[in-house]
């Protein structure tokens, strides 16, 4: 007998099921909108300087210097300003690390700092929707971001890729067909988290990681000889385990705190030796110092613009690090890793296009709005869905009041597959959680 | 600093000799303290601005500097840094920023003590147009007595503007204060006040040992008596709106010379702040509801303030990238910000030059580019809120500040791999 839907198997034990807590998301209502006379940043080439988009059931089905829209559409002049595709943060904690922190709010739920491998915890079960950090997200044009567990642990858990949207459950702003992440720490903050416990050196946490993917390996043989046959009772589950096995498998997207170039490269050793694949290095503050191994590994950088010097693993970062990167041919993004960077993501990436050309790397605005949009989408496997505007693509676009790289542009709406669910002319109409309701003065319109 | 200045006169674009006398021409002029020259010349000598304006006659031995399309300001002014006395943030021994004190009281604590002018830092600062820092302690209730320092080549003595420019205290987190609550804060920094008061008459008293004993040592009771006498300013890190008419009403009450520091939900009462003429240091890229004190956290903050006639000093307030050390260069970007959140320009530069320097009361020296000011100048490449935007020329009392940094020479080293260990 095959495992039902549910994962029960046979004698109703439970068996590993690939998505026990699936997502409910559905797109919000929609009408065929056109957006024309403006700057489109494709992240798929070339600008477009005066064009056109049409987006209708959810995804965009036009693009170019004019589309042909249906009657019904709604019709919206982008005269003097931009549109991008959404930004996507590859390094959010919003919603586990939830606002306000005071202590004893016990809102921050990122680091299950108990053990330091936990593979077993899933970072959507930390996930608050009411946070009111999510439609400031939204307003700075984010519409997808990746949660992480923090970086306490050698091996944190399991991520989740969420849209940011309204929603009563986590489950209902889960990405549908979106894989898993598997966050794991390198350096300074497992060794200092557990002094006491172990690991407390970096050759520490290095044993540990490899214990654990042994673990992995003979877990993985266990499950799969039992999945071909289905004789007798099936393993022992443990979540942990199953969750590193799928990784294993390919099934689940490893992404990898680690500031130091020699501890990257450790890393890529010890992913070789088990046979996974780091789909991306974040923080990376050090990337710039082996952009050749990463771009030789495939591996992409999920990287600031400029945070440096809070501890000495961070005393290397340079704001060159997107435009080396870029350079040595590596898929550069920038992350937030923080509630307040993650709404002006473009300014973080101005900051790194400007140093870039200062020191003679040319990068124009069509190579570093991908550091935003198709180079994170990639790192969540997500690159054939969103991440540029080409026709096919999911609706989720973000139209700026002007040029998104300069410090005087705001996203002025966002629209996620295709719904329009942010308005900066719209107060009236701007997403409130339920926490903000009386807490929180209602936001006004801005002056620009 | 001199073998850095010469590698810069190799390596980076044409950069100024110790010249006397200098003249910027051509360039767009924000004085600051005047109106905008669309086409002048800022004329230096002997590191002093002599002269501004569309008409300035230029002395024939001085250097040029063609600024043709370029726009000039002031040095900036960052009012809320640890630069130089904090260098890597989670490394203790380089931190210098707190004070054990007494009972969570170090008035007396001095943070320019620990000032390091060999900091690494100090150098990203400069080159991003930073050209005055306020260094402040922090932590405990009161926390110490801040400095204005000014980022020249040199040792402490040379670098400090001013000292003390600020006692800085907290009421809102009576968690930092070890209170067990904001009535206890005021409660305590009241009696503080009032012990201060006491001291001041009975120094002999006290000396005999003839006095009750007071809630502070005799040194911080000492460092106190400017604060009462009204010739140091109370810097008080406050944001909600409730504490900070508490603020209000102990400034009153004692007659303090008041600053809000933080001040999130500043724009909530910013007509009494006008009234009581409570300058506030606060940022533009933080909108969170982060704290129960903060749930009106706004990023109009800043402009708010400043159209009701309240002085605004610009400062970071996003707390990313440890934005009081590394990154004191973002400030600009904090002023562009509050300008895309409805603040006029000219304030939002106003709040990044000038009234930072008024309100630490160094303004006759930073903070505007007129006759007899240090000249503290910067030459960008544009809008100087832009992110596009760099400084080209950076001096600051009249000579070349700019030189490699250390993430420069990261960067130099890393331009191609593998890297150029040794010199060719």
């Amino acid at each position: 007998m095959r495992p039902n839907a549910a994962g029960v198997g046979p004698g109703g034990v439970s068996v590993p099921n690939a998505d026990p807590f699936p997502s409910t998301y559905r797109p919000y209502p929609s009408r065929p909108t056109v957006i024309r006379n403006v700057a489109i940043l494709t992240a798929a080439g070339p600008a477009i300087r005066n064009g056109a988009v049409l987006l209708e059931n959810g995804k965009i089905t036009q693009v170019g210097a004019s589309v042909t829209a249906p009657a019904d559409a709604v019709v919206i002049d982008g005269s003097g300003k931009y549109l991008t595709p959404g930004i996507i943060d590859t390094h959010s904690h919003i919603g586990a690390g939830g606002a306000p922190g005071d202590p004893g709010a016990q809102t921050d739920d990122v680091n299950e700092a108990t053990n330091p491998v936990t593979a077993n915890v899933w970072v959507e079960h930390s996930v608050w929707p009411q946070d009111p950090q999510f439609p400031r997200s939204l307003a700075g044009g984010v519409t997808t971001l990746q949660v992480l567990p923090g970086s306490a642990n050698l091996i944190g858990g399991r991520s989740v890729v969420l849209k940011v949207v309204p929603s009563r459950t986590a489950q209902g702003m889960k990405f549908p067909g979106a894989k898993y992440g598997l966050k794991m720490a390198c350096g300074e903050n497992p060794k200092r988290v557990y002094a006491q416990r172990g690991p407390s050196t970096r050759m520490g946490n290095v044993a540990g990681y490899r214990a654990a993917w042994i673990a992995a390996e003979r877990y993985r043989r266990q499950w799969d000889k039992w999945n071909a046959t289905h004789q007798g009772d099936p393993p022992q589950r443990d979540l942990g385990l199953e969750t590193l096995a799928e990784v294993l498998r390919g099934n689940i997207l490893v992404h990898n705190h680690c500031y130091r170039a020699d501890e990257m490269a450790t890393m890529m050793d010890i992913a070789h030796e088990f046979g996974y694949k780091i789909r991306s290095f974040h923080h990376g503050v050090e990337a710039y110092k082996i952009a050749d191994l990463l771009a030789r590994d495939s591996i992409s950088a999920s990287v600031w613009a400029d945070w440096g010097a809070f501890k000495l693993e961070a005393a290397d970062a340079v704001r060159g690090n997107l435009g080396l990167l870029t350079k040595a041919g590596v898929r550069a993004i920038t992350h937030s890793d923080d509630a307040s960077g993650e709404q002006r993501l473009v300014q973080e990436s101005a900051k790194g296009m400007a140093e870039a050309n200062r020191i003679g790397i040319p990068i124009t605005e069509d190579e570093a709005i991908k550091w935003n949009t198709i180079n994170p989408a990639w790192a969540l496997g997500l690159e054939d869905r969103i991440g540029s505007i080409e026709v096919g693509k999911n609706a989720d676009v973000v139209l700026w009041s002007g040029d998104p790289f300069s410090v005087y542009s705001r996203p002025e709406k966002v629209w996620i597959d295709g719904a329009m669910l942010f308005d900066r002319l719209d107060p009236s109409q701007r997403w409130r959680t339920d926490f903000e309701l009386g807490f929180v003065p209602p936001p006004s319109g801005g002056t620009r | 600093m001199r073998i850095a200045i010469t590698i810069a006169a190799l390596l980076l674009a044409p950069a100024l000799a110790d010249a006397q006398t200098i003249a910027i021409t051509g360039a767009k002029i924000y004085p600051v303290s005047g109106p905008v020259i669309d086409r002048g010349t800022v004329l230096i000598r002997d590191g002093k601005i002599a002269a501004v304006g569309a008409d300035v006659a230029i002395p024939s031995d001085a250097q040029r500097i063609d600024a043709a399309g370029k726009v000039v300001t002031p040095g900036l002014v960052n009012g809320a840094t640890t630069l130089g006395v904090q260098e890597i943030g989670a490394v203790r021994t380089t931190v210098e920023t707190r004070a054990r004190g007494r009972d969570q009281v170090a008035a007396a604590f001095s943070v320019w003590d620990g000032f390091n002018p060999a900091s690494v830092l100090l150098q990203g600062a400069r080159n991003g147009g930073v050209t005055s820092v306020l260094i402040a302690p922090s932590g405990g209730l009161i926390s110490g007595q801040a400095a204005m320092v000014h980022l020249v080549d040199g040792d402490l003595r040379d670098m400090l503007l001013r000292t003390p420019v600020g006692m800085v205290a907290t009421i809102g987190n009576a968690q930092a204060a070890a209170a067990g609550s904001r009535g206890e804060v005021l409660l305590r920094l009241r009696e503080i006040l009032e012990d201060a008061r006491a001291y001041r008459t009975r120094r002999a008293d006290y000396e005999r040992a003839q006095t009750r004993p007071f809630a502070a040592s005799r040194l911080d009771l000492e460092a106190l008596q400017p604060v009462l006498a009204g010739t140091e300013p109370l810097v008080i890190d406050v944001n909600k709106a409730s504490d900070i008419e508490a603020a209000l009403e102990l400034g009153r009450r004692y007659n303090l010379r008041l600053i809000v520091a933080g001040g999130a939900e500043a724009w909530m009462v910013a007509d009494k702040l006008a009234a009581a003429k409570v300058p506030v240091l606060t940022g533009a890229m933080n909108n969170i509801p982060e704290a129960f004190a903060q749930l009106g956290q706004r990023q109009e903050n800043a402009g708010l303030l400043a159209k009701a006639g309240v002085p605004v000093v610009i400062v970071g307030n996003a707390g990313g990238g440890d934005e009081e050390a590394f990154n004191v260069r973002n400030v600009r970007f904090e002023a562009g910000n509050a300008v895309a959140y409805g603040m006029d320009a000219t304030a939002a530069l106003r709040a990044i030059t000038l009234t930072p320097a008024e309100v630490f009361g160094v303004s006759d020296r930073v903070g505007s580019l007129a006759p007899g000011k240090d000249a503290d100048v910067v030459v960008w490449s544009g809008d100087p809120f832009e992110f596009a935007t760099q400084p080209e020329h950076v001096l600051i009392g009249g000579r070349d500040a700019m030189a490699r940094s250390r993430q420069d020479l990261l960067e130099q080293r890393y331009k191609s791999l593998p890297p150029t260990y040794r010199r060719p």
